[in-house]
């Protein structure tokens, strides 16, 4: 019981009339947070100042003597070589394509899931599932059980209706990985946009209903304008994650049938062709289009934070 | 009418389940054919099942047993998780119980490094290990994967133990409570479940990682993923093979998903929605 009097004493006066105990205090605030700081400054931000050196460097790693200094030779490369134009291009119609297309999938899926009816929890845990297999696995699975042109399921059930037997892969490599990646994709927007209409204003829209409101009417004046910042931020963050993506391009078309987006040129340029300088400047500007999207994902965040932590 | 159209909209959101879950549904049944029946057109609904995939997969037919994969993947998840843990925690409390100054800036400088693609770093990262020979090691991927983790651990810590009113733990300490027996008996209770999901989300996204274990690893270090990449190209008839290999690397992140599910969108949104 003694503590009750004691510890607010001693804490006051300290803080005021000896400044070295205040500075050791603040220290001794910090000092739980300095392990993860650090861990997260040397093992990411390093390795990219790293990387941003040696993209100035004409550097081939079979012939490690000839490395020199190029100045932004290799930038010019990358924005002039043909492929690696194309590889930019690919990556924008990829990650768009796939936020789009899950991000409108994902909204009718949460509307649906939004009330009530018979097995709901067993419905959400099935749309979940797809988010949850290994992305190696699911590339896999969509690559040679379900495109297959000899024996995948796609023909096979077009086989029932007496349809076309396509290779869907050759035939359209792009929207082949696609695909799979709004299938994976779309519960992720899903669960965020549930959130969002689980978190709306119930009195509001019962007040909106009584006034005689249609449902498309409280859709478009109520709930869309409460799931603007939802949608923006399942767009921002499905896009931080797309633009990254090298599992489904790997495995379905091993960057080939022109699907090689920006990260698998550069797992591919220095893997392979083992091109240090060029693959650092391609990942450099990877990561310029990932600042851009990043930018406006802060944005989002922040604001929906600083409403959290306002009304806590 | 209204009832009719309410039931109709149940209906359709079972079908669009179904349809999502269809493809896993059919990964499963074809993981039980034979390989024969597993490649035919049109498809064998009804064909015998058999075991014979999952012991093809586990190296009964001279393949590459995938367990040295299975184990890599499970020391590289849960290594990095516990580490992430470790680091992550202490970082919370001083993010939420006791904030240091500016402490929203730390958090966004967290998230911000989520936001470098992992790409960019992943050549320094390659020679780095090739000059200190820690090429093919599992505890470089642990160290990779705990820096891929930690700042949505940090948020996600940050926002279950903001929820730990301050007022209580205030009384504790009037009370005389010193602070180990604070985190043990007030916070650690509230925010026990937050801090399982969040090792539950950093496991998945450890267990799921490609580019770095391909790059990074070989022979001793492989991870399942990497495993999984043998399968890129046919090799006759697999399909067996590939769905129950799959299938049981799959099960780790379905059952670490399922039990993580309802903070799951916190995770994965970095704490934003909750």
């Amino acid at each position: 019981m003694t503590a009750t009097t004691t510890a607010p004493l001693a804490a006051t006066p300290a803080r005021t009339v000896r400044q070295p105990s205040a500075r050791l205090r603040a220290w001794a605030t910090r000092a739980p947070l300095l392990p993860a700081l650090v861990f997260m400054i040397v093992v990411t931000q390093l390795p990219f100042v790293a990387t941003l050196v040696i993209s100035f460097f004409d550097w081939n790693a079979l012939y490690p003597k000839a490395r020199h200094f190029t100045g932004l030779d290799n930038y010019r490369e990358v924005l002039t070589d043909a492929d690696l134009r194309h590889s930019v291009w690919t990556t924008v119609l990829l990650t768009a394509g796939v936020v789009l297309a899950s991000l409108v999938l994902g909204l009718v899926l949460a509307l649906l899931l939004d009330r009530r009816f018979r097995g709901r929890g067993i419905v959400r845990t099935l749309l979940i599932a797809p988010f949850l297999v290994v992305p190696v696995a699911a590339a896999l699975l969509w690559k040679h059980v379900l495109y297959n042109p000899e024996y995948g399921l796609f023909n096979g059930l077009l086989h029932y209706v007496g349809g076309p037997q396509p290779d869907w892969v050759s035939r359209t490599p792009l929207l082949a990985v696609e695909a799979s990646l709004v299938w994976q994709w779309t519960p992720f927007m899903m669960l965020i946009l549930l959130a969002g209409l689980q978190s709306r204003d119930q009195q509001q829209i019962e007040a909106a209903r009584v006034d005689g409101a249609s449902d498309w009417q409280i859709f478009r004046h109520l709930t869309l304008p409460h799931l603007r910042r939802y949608l923006e931020l399942g767009a921002l963050l499905g896009s931080i994650y797309i633009v990254q993506n090298f599992d489904a391009v790997f495995t379905i078309t091993s960057g080939g049938l022109g699907t090689a987006n920006l990260p698998y040129t550069v797992y591919q340029s220095f893997y392979q062709a083992h091109e240090n300088g060029l693959a650092s400047a391609a990942g450099v500007l990877v990561v310029i289009g990932s600042i851009v999207i990043a930018t406006f994902a802060l944005r989002v965040v922040s604001s929906l934070f600083r409403e959290e932590v306002s009304r806590a | 009418m209204s009832v009719l159209r309410r039931g109709g909209l149940g209906l359709l959101a079972w079908l669009a389940g179904i349809v999502f879950f269809l493809p896993i549904a059919w990964m499963a049944l074809t993981s039980f054919h034979s390989e024969a029946d597993a490649a035919t057109n049109p498809p064998s609904f009804t064909a015998a099942l058999t075991l014979d995939g999952y012991r093809e997969f586990f190296g009964s037919g001279g393949g590459a047993s995938p367990w040295p994969a299975l184990i890599n993947s499970t020391v590289a998840s849960v290594a990095s998780t516990l580490l992430v843990l470790l680091l992550a925690l202490p970082a919370a409390y001083a993010l939420s119980i006791r904030p240091v100054k500016k402490w929203t800036d730390v958090l966004f400088f967290f998230l911000s490094t989520k936001m470098l693609p992992a790409v960019a770093g992943l050549l320094p990262i390659y020679l780095f290990a090739k000059n200190a020979q820690l090429l093919d090691n599992i505890w470089l991927l642990v160290v990779l994967y705990t820096s891929m983790n930690l700042p949505i651990a940090v948020w996600m810590m940050q926002s279950f133990l903001a929820e730990v009113p301050v007022a209580v733990i205030e009384a504790a300490r009037v009370d005389g409570a010193r602070l180990p027996v604070i985190l043990a008996r007030v916070v650690a209770p509230i925010a026990l479940p937050g801090i399982a999901a969040t090792a539950l989300i950093c496991f998945i996204f450890s267990w799921n990682e490609l580019l770095f274990a391909r790059v990074l690893t070989g022979v001793v270090a492989e991870t399942a993923p990497v495993f999984l990449t043998g399968f890129i190209t046919s090799q006759g008839l697999f399909l067996a093979k590939v769905c129950a290999a799959s299938l049981v690397i799959s099960l780790p992140v379905l059952a670490a998903g399922f039990a993580a599910q309802d903070k799951l969108v916190q995770g994965l949104s970095l704490g934003a929605v909750k």
